[in-house]
């Protein structure tokens, strides 16, 4: 029966076609899974360091209730002195003070962590009011155009290195796209549909302001964006995104190019077009991803809700949910371009992977998180630290500094490679 | 002059490049950041607070002891030291109140009551909790210092019909006040 079954799976993953559907069915839900839970914890990290940053705690609750045991028929009614009397601590020990403190006499503490979840619960059960005086197809189109995008985005970014398989090449991103930098840009560029519409088809003046902001918004820094990496795909000489991360992964990240072939004269030279490229692009990232100082489109001040004001329930949870997933893209974007993507760094990948190659892959993987989660702190952090621009500011920001600085960077970066050459340090030294 | 020009501070060019300042605001709000989660934020001591920030931790710790004399809590009817009712339900509590919350019906006195020359007594008096905004307005308007606004802030409910409170509630809840009002003492 086994040998069975393993002749059967041996048999189907043989087949290419097979092989290649159920490889990126499992990479397509794994992505899924990492962006939605992704978007629930930097939610999560956006009220909790709000609350730190103010000197309040955050929403440190919605534990899980232990009467619910109760409910669900059982008779214990202090489960925690029973666990101690199980394991043979007494009622007075410092253990039994520390549960008592962490009040898991009463709950399963989640540190806030369902918090999220909870309040998208709340948003599905509560009444959904669809006004008369709107448009009504384009009004239900829009929430669906914010979320799709960046989901759909994510399919370009890569999580781990590729992988030799008996059966297979397996590349770690869902789609080994040759033009991975410019889908992003082109599916990302999507999503100020979805707001526009949202504004436009409301039929009510605020979020018609909101919405106009958006695109304008939008389309400005799309222009400063797409030109500040030029320099790096100059550099990288490819716009396939896992090459870009296995380069890295070899020679040094691009903000620290400390091991491999980056150290070299050039690629230091290149240190000041790139520092640009990554201030410029990361002040892109946060106008695209709406958020503050850039959240022109939905600033409450002045403009109540923005184009989502006269959304309700889930609708408005689908622009809440879009706006945390554009963040959650960005910033994949910003670590796969400029801090390695998945490479451990120094090194350590060719290492792991040599010694074993799905657990360079595991940690590839772990790391890539870690890198994704610092970097929605930093957005956190910033939102909590600056005030909102002025919109003449922003545009000026976008049209007047920003697009002639990366066009300078453009030609300062191609004049270094073209005149520094690329001798290792170590050379210089002999 | 009807007019004070606020002096605009001259930017230099390191703050119109505005990169340094970002980075000075972010170290501010990263201090605060690490102060709350070490639970040594400023004045934590004065908001008597507990754990990370400066908060209370709601439901296990409280303010009651704290109170400061002025707090604004649910409105409640008070007896005088004589056991008498003081409100004579002259109604304009009900008159004055902004939120529409009370709603007086004015009565007879009873025939056994001491003080018959006040003539008239609320035959009930109702408070709805929902609606009133603990302004004080009722505490100010009454004549006969009959309602005051105590220092109870809990008010939850599992059902609106119970947000309404009665004239039993409220007497209950209001007790006794010292100090006499004689005028309506019949020798008097």
């Amino acid at each position: 029966m086994f040998s069975t079954l393993c002749q059967w799976y041996d048999d189907v993953m043989s087949n290419e076609i097979w092989f290649y559907l159920i490889t990126t069915l499992i990479k397509l839900v794994l992505m899924f899974a990492v962006i939605l839970a992704f978007v629930v914890i930097s939610v999560w990290t956006e009220r909790r360091v709000a609350g730190w940053i103010q000197d309040r705690p955050g929403p440190n609750r919605a534990g899980i209730p232990l009467f619910l045991l109760k409910r669900f028929g059982s008779k214990e009614k202090q489960p925690l002195s029973k666990l101690l009397h199980f394991f043979g601590i007494p009622q007075d020990s410092w253990i039994a003070k520390l549960c008592t403190w962490l009040r898991l006499d009463r709950e399963i503490p989640t540190f806030g962590l369902m918090q999220p979840c909870l309040d998208g619960g709340k948003l599905f059960l509560k009444q959904e009011v669809t006004p008369v005086y709107v448009r009504r197809f384009l009004f239900i189109l829009a929430p669906m155009l914010v979320l799709g995008p960046p989901l759909v985005a994510a399919a370009v970014v890569p999580f781990a290195s590729a992988v030799e398989t008996c059966y297979g090449h397996i590349s770690m991103c869902v789609a080994n796209l040759n033009i991975g930098v410019l889908w992003i840009f082109a599916v990302s560029g999507l999503s100020v549909y979805g707001l526009t519409l949202a504004g436009w088809s409301s039929n009510s003046k605020y979020p018609f302001l909101g919405g106009l902001r958006a695109s304008a918004q939008l389309i400005s820094y799309e222009v400063a964006m797409g030109l500040a990496i030029i320099p790096l795909l100059m550099m990288f000489g490819t716009l396939n995104l896992q090459e870009i991360v296995q380069q890295q992964a070899d020679n040094g990240w691009t903000l620290l190019p400390l091991w491999g072939e980056g150290l070299n004269v050039q690629r230091w030279a290149l240190y000041l077009p790139v520092l640009v490229s990554f201030l410029v692009f990361v002040t892109c990232v946060f106008a695209e991803a709406n958020r503050t100082p850039f959240d022109m489109a939905e600033c409450e001040t002045d403009l109540v809700g923005g184009y989502h004001t006269e959304y309700s329930s889930m609708k408005f949870a689908s622009f809440f949910m879009g706006e945390y997933a554009a963040m959650v893209i960005g910033s994949a974007l910003v670590v796969t371009l400029f801090f390695g993507g998945w490479s451990i760094g120094f090194g350590a990948d060719a290492a792991l992977a040599a010694y074993c190659d799905w657990l360079a892959v595991l940690c590839q993987f772990l790391v890539f998180l870690v890198k994704l989660f610092a970097f929605i702190f930093f957005f956190v952090w910033v939102r909590w630290t600056l005030p909102r621009f002025r919109w003449d500011q922003v545009m000026k920001l976008g049209w007047l500094v920003f697009f002639e600085v990366t066009v300078i960077n453009i030609f300062l970066a191609a004049a270094i490679m073209f005149f520094v050459k690329q001798t290792p340090f170590c050379s210089l030294f002999n | 002059m009807s007019y004070i020009p606020v002096k605009r501070p001259k930017f230099s060019l390191l703050d119109k490049v505005y990169v340094v300042e970002l980075v000075k605001g972010l170290c501010i709000t990263f201090k605060h950041l690490a102060l709350s989660l070490l639970g040594k934020s400023r004045g934590k001591k004065d908001f008597n607070g507990n754990g990370v920030g400066v908060c209370m931790q709601f439901p296990e710790q409280r303010w009651d002891a704290h109170l400061p004399s002025y707090y604004r809590g649910a409105p409640v009817l008070v007896r005088g030291e004589d056991g008498r009712e003081r409100c004579v339900s002259c109604q304009l509590c009900e008159f004055i109140c902004p939120a529409r919350a009370i709603k007086v019906t004015p009565g007879a006195v009873s025939a056994d009551s001491p003080c018959q020359k006040q003539e008239k007594a609320p035959a009930e008096f109702e408070i709805d909790m929902l609606r009133c905004i603990y302004c004080g307005m009722c505490q100010e308007a009454c004549p006969e210092q009959a309602i005051f606004l105590s220092k109870e802030y809990l008010i939850t409910l599992t059902d609106r019909s119970k947000a309404i409170r009665n004239k039993e509630t409220l007497y209950k809840l209001g007790g006794t006040r010292k100090g006499l009002v004689n005028k309506w003492n019949q020798y008097k």
